[in-house]
């Protein structure tokens, strides 16, 4: 065919690796089945806010589903929001907030598209309390390539809503969702962030926070007594009634790829002791808004382009508790030792719920994320020690996170790995997956 | 402004047009009421529930096919009884053609001035005399800035436009002192179904940043909008262009 010489590339927000693809749009939920399908595999890609090669497809054609923007239904006596995929979580803020309600489940960003949440399972702060993403979605529609539709529900075809749940957009497309709002009062958090030094004082006040939502900012940089350092952070919808009305467009965009160099060991290392200094008593309480509270990144519009044009590298993993904090030192020395960690290391206990996925990330443990530039070798070096430490206790990684897992790392991941891809959609493929395959090569 | 007034029973013809579904959705958000006129049954259920979760007070569809311009009439008096009184007409419907294929056939040429001019006129005259007899109302009609020149890339799509601004134009001049505002929309590109096709740049806009600049213009009661406003310019200087040299150009 004349016109494959020159496709478009498109990258995810990790903005590696950089792969070729055609785009279809889709605007409706009955675009798809296509009408005069490619002759290339297909994968749906949503917001494009994944950070490695789970929404990409070499040579494919992605699906961009950011045109099925609908809102279908709401029952403010249940909740319940019914939805097209390609709905984003901000838009469900701006929908709901007004009216009370609050995502039941947020991740970092508020850019991700319900679709996205859905096929990647996402979890947020209150992992402890509310599970994942997918606890949180009734029922929803699942197209497969041969025009089959598919109402999926806990108790209907529910093993296509285990395999659709956390399945990578692998499945079939997700063509509309229903979501379970939370009520809220006001928009204000009840904030409480207490310092610590050391992996056992963090321990310590994971077992003992009693908040809704826990997370812990932790310094990957520094060393000697100021190793482990962090913030505790907790917070709970305050109960007072307050203000619901919407948030404010961000204003700021970041407008230039930064040179590579910008971000060093002494960048760093001043950032990070900046930011464990900026709360100056040990323990501070606060009413904060919901916005930085969540999403404190999300004001930066791009934000990703601080890693200049090579981009970045997450490394996202959960651990057992049994063995975990010895795990967790491990791999925290081994990244104090590279000098590459950057600003943004967060730490959190993971809840005990079972995720409603088969290929759900979460389980039970503790759960280590932060991302690194990429320096070729000596990134990928550090991420394959990361992903063998993980193994050796019986953790695992995050697809949605991840653009280097080799084949064997994986399946040993996740060993129901077999099962699930019986349900992959035989149209479909992604990057990811053909790597965690074996079918496509890590690069060098 | 205090005679700024946001209409709230709105008919939209083309309802399913991305720039009107756009559009629609800042008027759902206060409550209005709506009667969508579209093709396609599905699409049009799509967008009929979008609207009234956002908080649309009522939404009724009509399906039918706007080229069928003989049964404009009925359809129009059947919105004009749903809504009580129209206060905002919306005419967004539109094809782009295929500008090959109408210099090579006439039938592609006039099926593109069928559904983009002689279909507009049909509804408009209607529109037209139901505002002036009811001393209020909004026309808002989607044009294009290609009715502003015509290029060898698109003139006859551009001629069908060109043709619907001066109808417009025409129809302004009669009904504004009857209390009615004729709203000529002039976007530019907008990434769409209609132009997905074509090679974007940074000049196409959202459909949603197109809805903004629409609705500001219904507001503020003004004639002619470009939207987004950048395109004012860039057709100032295109129609200043001397004709001896714009033949020479390849736009």
């Amino acid at each position: 065919m004349a016109q494959s010489a020159k496709r478009p590339r498109f990258e995810s927000w990790g903005r590696y690796p950089t792969l070729q693809a055609d785009l279809k749009l889709l605007n409706w939920t009955g675009d798809f089945p296509l009408s005069t399908p490619p002759a290339t595999r297909l994968l749906p890609v949503g917001a494009g806010r994944s950070y490695g090669d789970v929404c990409l497809l070499e040579n494919g054609t992605l699906l961009h589903t950011r045109g099925l923007d609908r809102f279908l239904a709401f029952d403010p006596e249940s909740g319940i929001l019914r939805c097209e995929a390609g709905v984003t979580l901000a838009e469900i803020l701006d929908f709901g907030v007004p009216r009370g309600f609050f995502l039941p489940v947020t991740p970092g960003t508020k850019y991700v598209t319900v679709g996205g949440a859905i096929a990647n399972d996402i979890h947020g702060k209150n992992h402890h309390v509310a599970g994942t993403f997918g606890h949180h979605v009734p029922r929803l529609e699942l197209v497969r390539s041969d025009g089959t539709r598919l109402v999926c529900s806990p108790t209907e075809n529910e093993a296509w809503f285990a395999a659709t749940v956390g399945g990578m957009g692998l499945t079939g497309l997700i063509t509309w969702a229903e979501v379970r709002l939370r009520p809220i009062v006001s928009r204000s958090m009840d904030y409480m962030g207490e310092k610590f030094v050391g992996i056992d004082e963090f321990l310590a006040l994971s077992q003992q926070a009693t908040a809704e939502y826990t997370v812990a900012w932790i310094d990957c940089v520094s060393t000697g007594r100021n190793f482990a350092r962090g913030i505790f952070m907790q917070g709970e919808h305050t109960k007072e009634p307050g203000e619901l009305k919407n948030s404010r467009q961000p204003w700021l965009t970041f407008p230039f790829d930064l040179p590579a160099f910008a971000l060093n060991r002494f960048t760093m290392s001043a950032f990070n002791t900046a930011y464990y200094h900026k709360q100056f008593s040990k323990q501070k309480t606060a009413k904060v808004d919901y916005e930085p509270f969540f999403y404190p990144l999300d004001s930066v519009l791009r934000w990703n382009r601080i890693y200049g044009k090579n981009g970045l590298l997450q490394f996202q993993n959960v651990l057992p508790h049994q063995g975990g904090r010895e795990g967790m030192v491990e791999i925290l020395k081994a990244i104090t030792r590279s000098g590459l960690a950057s600003f943004l290391a967060v730490i959190k206990f993971f809840g005990d719920v079972p995720s409603v996925g088969a290929m759900s990330f979460p389980k039970p443990g503790i759960m280590l994320a932060l991302d690194f530039p990429i320096r070729r070798e000596v990134s990928f070096d550090l991420l394959d020690r990361l992903a063998r430490i993980t193994l050796e206790h019986g953790g695992r990684m995050y697809s949605a996170k991840d653009a280097r897992m080799t084949a064997e790392q994986y399946q040993a991941f996740y060993p129901q790995w077999q099962e699930f891809e019986r349900y992959i959609d035989p149209a479909f493929d992604s990057a990811f997956w053909q790597r965690v395959t074996g079918r496509r090569p890590l690069d060098e | 402004m205090s005679n700024e007034k946001i209409p709230s029973n709105i008919l939209a013809l083309g309802a399913t047009s991305a720039i009107a579904e756009a559009t629609l959705r800042l008027f759902a958000v206060r409550g209005a009421r709506f009667f969508l006129v579209a093709r396609n049954p599905d699409k049009l259920n799509a967008v009929a529930s979008d609207l009234l979760t956002r908080g649309a007070a009522s939404v009724a569809t009509h399906v039918m096919d706007l080229d069928d311009t003989p049964a404009h009439p009925a359809m129009l008096a059947d919105a004009a009884e749903n809504l009580g009184t129209i206060e905002l007409a919306l005419l967004a419907h539109g094809i782009l053609g295929d500008q090959q294929e109408a210099e090579a056939s006439y039938s592609a040429t006039e099926t593109v001035l069928g559904t983009n001019f002689m279909a507009p006129v049909s509804l408009i005259t209607w529109l037209a005399n139901y505002f002036e007899a009811s001393h209020q109302g909004t026309l808002a009609v989607i044009s294009s800035v290609a009715g502003d020149r015509g290029r060898k890339s698109n003139y006859v799509y551009g001629a069908s436009k060109g043709a619907l601004n001066i109808f417009l134009d025409g129809v302004r001049n009669r009904i504004d002192r009857s209390g009615v505002h004729v709203l000529t929309i002039k976007p530019g590109f907008v990434a769409t179904p209609m132009t997905a096709h074509l090679p974007q740049n940074a000049l196409f806009a959202t459909p949603a940043k197109v809805a903004d600049g629409i609705f500001k213009a219904v507001k503020q009661r003004k004639d002619v909008v470009y939207v987004p406003a950048f395109w004012a310019l860039i057709m100032l200087i295109l129609r200043t262009i001397p004709r001896r040299i714009f033949k020479k150009l390849n736009v």
